[in-house]
């Protein structure tokens, strides 16, 4: 059981500002960036399975094809300059938004978005003519591990361009509000993460998958 | 005109989160020319077959894959020790640690249950 | 390829008729029971015209309190089941000797077990954490709410459908067999191709993004939200382990996404990764799930171990002891907790050297909870201590986990390991370790936090009742465990040949109907509280003589928790108030910025949990449509620029003002 306080003020020395309490009104700094980051980290720890997973069983090839005998590297080569053609085109977008130049910005994400397109329909064809091959994910754990690691960055790089094309239409509506480039900031982040994870894929995957 | 939703200027506390410095064309510029190198560097190892040791090659390309990483990280992903009070960095480094942990426990901990538990090529022949 | 579409096979899927148990007497009652239950429950709603209210005060809330007190509600719902099952399985094992097979067929008894460790880690101590995080972190950290509001919601929506599909694994199809963690190659498609493991994943893969973005929104909330001059270490006890908490759920919850959905891959899309064949090592499995389940099960402690230093410290009169060594336990814990993990599979094989690496990491992660232990004691020593009934749970988790802290370095010796893995040793000490530390540490945050949310004590009587019985009871539950573990009886048996043992069973059922006891006692005390709230009313905030902010606010707080964001000095900073003679501010009101409520949160967990329950029964074309609407409605919702208002000063002052005169007025009340 315990009495209320008593009631005396004892302000700080010297300051008109009451010591225990703010009067004015308080914003605590936005969050947004921060906890984007933290998402993105523990998008990290899944690929990092992912890629244990593909360290373990990278070389169970059931006496089915390996990564020499499938991985067509110039064409991994093509898709890398695409991943990262659009990672300085969506640098581009945001110095335009930091300039302020509205529809600068939407042209270069529109380009980005572009050039994901291309990084996924090569990576699609490539899939195709694996699982055409009878090197499908079934045929082997190194096979199933391959196509979950890349197959899961393709994904993330899906969802990036559906959140492209949903920011582009927001930033159509509402301009470059703080809550827009707030968003263009965090897609960035995901964008040029996605490219840090390809260096991943194309170095421990493709081309040391294909050493013998 | 930008409309804030919030109607007061929120806009300034943008400038004073976390310490973003603001992006550049070199900046950008820089870590593009330098993955583009450093890409095409581990790309012409492999691809021409420049070591005769399997293992060299791994490490050499992880070692650019590594600073390639790096690269993107500064030039691209503006990562400092000022960001968020220094948060995104230690943030960072724990996941590092984190992703380190997996892959090499994982790898050091299957590979020596597969050495203990798979059977041999001898055992296999003299299964019932 | 139009001819071979069957129409009703892509809506149905796999589900029919024979999904619903009928023949399964025990299933039959609880299912009527639950249905008359529910009916009862909908037709008081709908008398009282409720259902606008729940609707729009908490389904919709985006208020930390109300979503911490819907995951305390939850978690307790779940206790429920989860110790119905407990004691299903106790009475079981007491029977079931010889010639006399029990009433459980193996085929049940396995989909309890499972269903039992499940609902007890995921939807009751997960929840039960989640929520007094939520609802303690930001008024300990003079905040409005958390850091991402909506997100908070959200969270809470997908934990809830992820219950609700464990739920209904109960009368549509049936639950997982696997155990807890689902091992392959028995949960692979081969051994276990019915719905099971399906409802398994798919509750697991719901709940836990609801978790991880739970873990991301406070670690925000922490770093960014803190009243001006509260630096780290200022910060409460408890914000500390909730910080390193939520570290441990972002970096350990994707591990453990990753795995199931990996095993979705197996039994869906005929993968390989942990099949017999085609080069699948189902050992790997095995190690990915421990990466996570380590650290898991200090998620689950740590924020016990904050709860314990708020509440000794409070019932002692005296500031903590060590609080820097306190901190650098708990962040030692945090990263250690990631090295150890392979001390639950010593047995599996990978030899001695990685086994001593382990079995010595292990016991080192001992030291600083040991540390911590003393603390707690050095702060009792020479206390005022009262022995409120947070107090007596504090003390017995003491006692108790303890002997379960010892009985797993002995469990960290690789030797002393393989002879007692996967016995019911390893049973009572997990149990022990469980309930003496996260379990008591809940029960003590609920009591002592209570009143802050309700604005009256729990009964003291009823509670002491309770603590005891689960005190006792625990013992009586548990120890023979140990010694038949000893004996070497192993886990997850549902029938035994020696009679010897049955003794040990029986003792053991005793200590079950105990924590049944305790169980009731809980929820008799919640009624008799309700029932005498005016007798136990807190009128001032601070009914314990609290140290930290969040007893310098009314109870239960309003919305925008503290009319004016506090300035902190000094660590237990509202002790610190007090003992400044801080007055109170009545006057100068302002505005306050707040978010708005949205049913946007339930409206995308809803759709998740549609869409998973089309997946679990191989409904192609629902489990589509559903995940295609889930994205409109993330979509749609991404599009609402407009979630916040003010609280205008005059409700405010209003309220503040409401506070002022309760203060005021003479007030007479029995503990």
């Amino acid at each position: 059981m315990s009495m209320p306080p008593e009631l005396t003020l004892n302000p700080t020395a010297g300051a008109d500002a009451p010591r225990y309490y703010l009067r004015d009104e308080h914003h605590p700094e936005n969050g947004t960036l921060l906890g984007f980051w933290l998402y993105l980290m523990s998008d990290c720890l899944v690929f990092a399975c992912l890629f244990a997973v593909y360290g373990v069983l990278g070389r169970s090839y059931a006496a089915g094809p390996s990564g020499a005998d499938l991985f067509d590297l110039p064409l991994v080569a093509v898709n890398t300059s695409l991943l990262l053609l659009s990672s300085i085109t969506y640098g581009f977008a945001v110095l335009e938004m930091q300039r302020k130049h509205l529809r600068a910005t939407l042209v270069w994400l529109g380009v980005t978005g572009l050039f994901g397109l291309g990084f996924l329909s090569l990576e699609l064809y490539e899939f195709a003519h694996l699982i055409h091959e009878g090197a499908g994910p079934q045929r082997s754990a190194f096979l199933s591990s391959f196509f979950t690691l890349v197959g899961t960055h393709g994904l993330h790089v899906t969802f990036g361009i559906v959140w492209l094309v949903t920011l582009m239409f927001q930033l159509g509506r509402h301009g470059l509000t703080a809550p827009n480039r707030r968003r263009v900031m965090c897609l960035s982040m995901f964008w040029h993460f996605l490219d840090v994870v390809w260096i991943g894929v194309f170095t421990f995957v493709y081309l040391m998958g294909v050493l013998p | 005109m930008n409309h804030d939703d919030h109607g007061h200027g929120h806009d300034d506390h943008d400038h004073h989160d976390g310490g973003h410095a603001p992006s550049t064309l070199k900046g950008y510029a820089t870590g593009f020319i330098l993955s583009v190198i450093l890409t095409a560097i581990p790309f012409w190892l492999v691809m021409g077959k420049a070591f005769n040791n399997s293992s060299t090659t791994a490490l050499v390309i992880l070692g650019f894959a590594a600073v390639q990483i790096v690269v993107h990280m500064v030039y691209f992903l503006h990562m400092n020790a000022r960001s968020e009070g220094g948060w995104t960095m230690l943030a960072l480094i724990f996941t590092l640690v984190l992703v380190v942990i997996t892959l090499s426990g994982s790898l050091w901990v299957m590979f020596h249950m597969n050495s203990n538990m798979m059977p041999t090529m001898h055992e296999m022949k003299v299964r019932p | 390829m139009l001819d071979h579409l069957d129409l009703t096979k892509l809506v149905f899927g796999r589900l029919s008729w024979n999904a619903i148990p009928l023949h399964e007497p025990i299933l039959l009652v609880t299912f009527v029971a639950v249905c008359l239950g529910g009916l009862g429950m909908v037709a008081l709603l709908t008398r009282y015209r409720l259902w606008g209210y729940l609707w729009r005060e908490w389904f919709t809330s985006i208020d930390h309190k109300k979503i911490g007190i819907m995951y305390v509600i939850l978690g307790l719902v779940m206790l429920l089941r989860g110790f119905a099952d407990a004691v299903m399985m106790r009475a079981q094992q007491a029977v079931s000797f010889g010639e006399n097979l029990g009433y459980l067929p193996p085929h049940h008894y396995d989909q309890i077990f499972t269903a039992h460790g499940v609902i007890m880690i995921f939807f009751v101590a997960m929840p039960l954490v989640t929520g007094l995080m939520n609802f303690v972190v930001p008024l300990q950290i003079g905040a409005r709410d958390v850091a991402f509001p909506f997100l908070n919601n959200f969270s809470f929506w997908m934990t809830t459908f992820g219950a609700g599909l464990v739920m209904a694994s109960l009368f549509v199809g049936e639950f997982a067999r696997t155990g807890w963690l689902a091992y392959p190659p028995l949960s692979g498609i081969a051994y276990s191709p019915d719905v099971g493991v399906d409802y398994y994943i798919w509750s697991l893969q719901i709940a836990g993004v609801g978790t991880l973005l739970s873990g991301v929104n406070l670690i925000a909330t922490i770093v960014k939200m803190r009243a001006p001059g509260m630096s780290m270490m200022k910060m409460p006890v408890f914000t500390w382990t909730s910080l390193c908490t939520n570290i441990l759920i972002v970096a350990a919850f994707p591990v453990l996404t990753a795995v199931l959905v990996l095993l979705s891959l197996d039994r869906y899309a005929g993968t390989n990764f942990f099949t017999n064949d085609l080069g699948g090592n189902a050992m790997m499995y095995v190690n990915l799930i421990w990466i996570w389940g380590h650290p898991e099960v200090y998620i689950l402690v740590l924020p016990a171990f904050g709860i314990f230093s708020e509440v000794v410290s409070t019932f002692s009169g005296k500031r903590l002891f060590g609080y820097a060594s306190m901190v650098y336990a708990t962040v030692v814990i945090t990263i250690l907790s990631y090295l150890v993990w392979l001390h639950h599979f010593f047995t599996m094989g990978s030899g001695a050297s990685v086994n001593s690496f382990f079995g010595i990491t292990t016991m080192i992660i001992s030291i600083p909870t040991g540390a911590k232990i003393f603390n707690w004691l050095f702060t009792m020593y020479r206390g005022r201590i009262r022995f409120e009934v947070p107090m007596l749970w504090t003390v017995g988790f003491m006692v108790t986990f303890v002997i379960g802290g010892m009985t797993g370095v002995l469990l960290a010796v690789p030797p002393a390991d393989f002879v007692l893995h996967n016995s019911l040793f390893l049973i009572a000490h997990f149990h022990n370790v469980i309930i003496g530390g996260v379990l008591f540490g809940l029960m003590a945050g609920i009591t002592y936090w209570f009143p802050k949310a309700f604005g009256y004590k729990l009964d003291p009587f009823w509670g002491k009742c309770s603590f005891w019985f689960w005190q006792i009871g625990f013992f009586f539950a548990f120890m023979p465990l140990y010694v038949l573990g000893l004996m070497g009886v192993t886990r997850r048996l549902s029938h035994f040949e020696d009679p010897s043992l049955q003794v040990w069973f029986v003792i053991a059922a005793f200590g079950a109907f105990l924590i049944a006891l305790g169980i009731g006692s809980f929820l008799i005390q919640l009624v008799v509280s309700f029932m005498r709230r005016e007798q136990l009313r807190d009128v001032t905030g601070d009914p314990w003589d609290g140290r930290t902010l969040e007893w310098s606010t009314a109870s239960p707080p309003p919305a925008y928790n503290f009319a004016f964001t506090p300035v902190v000095h000094d660590n237990d900073a509202w002790y610190d108030m007090k003992a400044n003679k801080f007055e109170r501010p009545t006057d100068g009101f302002i505005p306050i910025h707040m978010p708005k409520n949205t049913g946007a949160g339930f409206i995308i967990a809803g759709l998740a949990a549609a869409m998973g329950f089309a997946m679990i029964w191989q409904m192609w074309l629902p489990a589509v449509l559903g995940f295609v609407a889930m994205m409109a409605a993330i979509i749609v919702h991404t599009f609402n620029y407009k979630r916040d208002f003010h609280i205008g000063a005059d409700e405010v002052v209003r309220t503040e003002n409401a506070r002022t005169q309760l203060l005021a007025a003479p007030h007479v009340h029995a503990s």
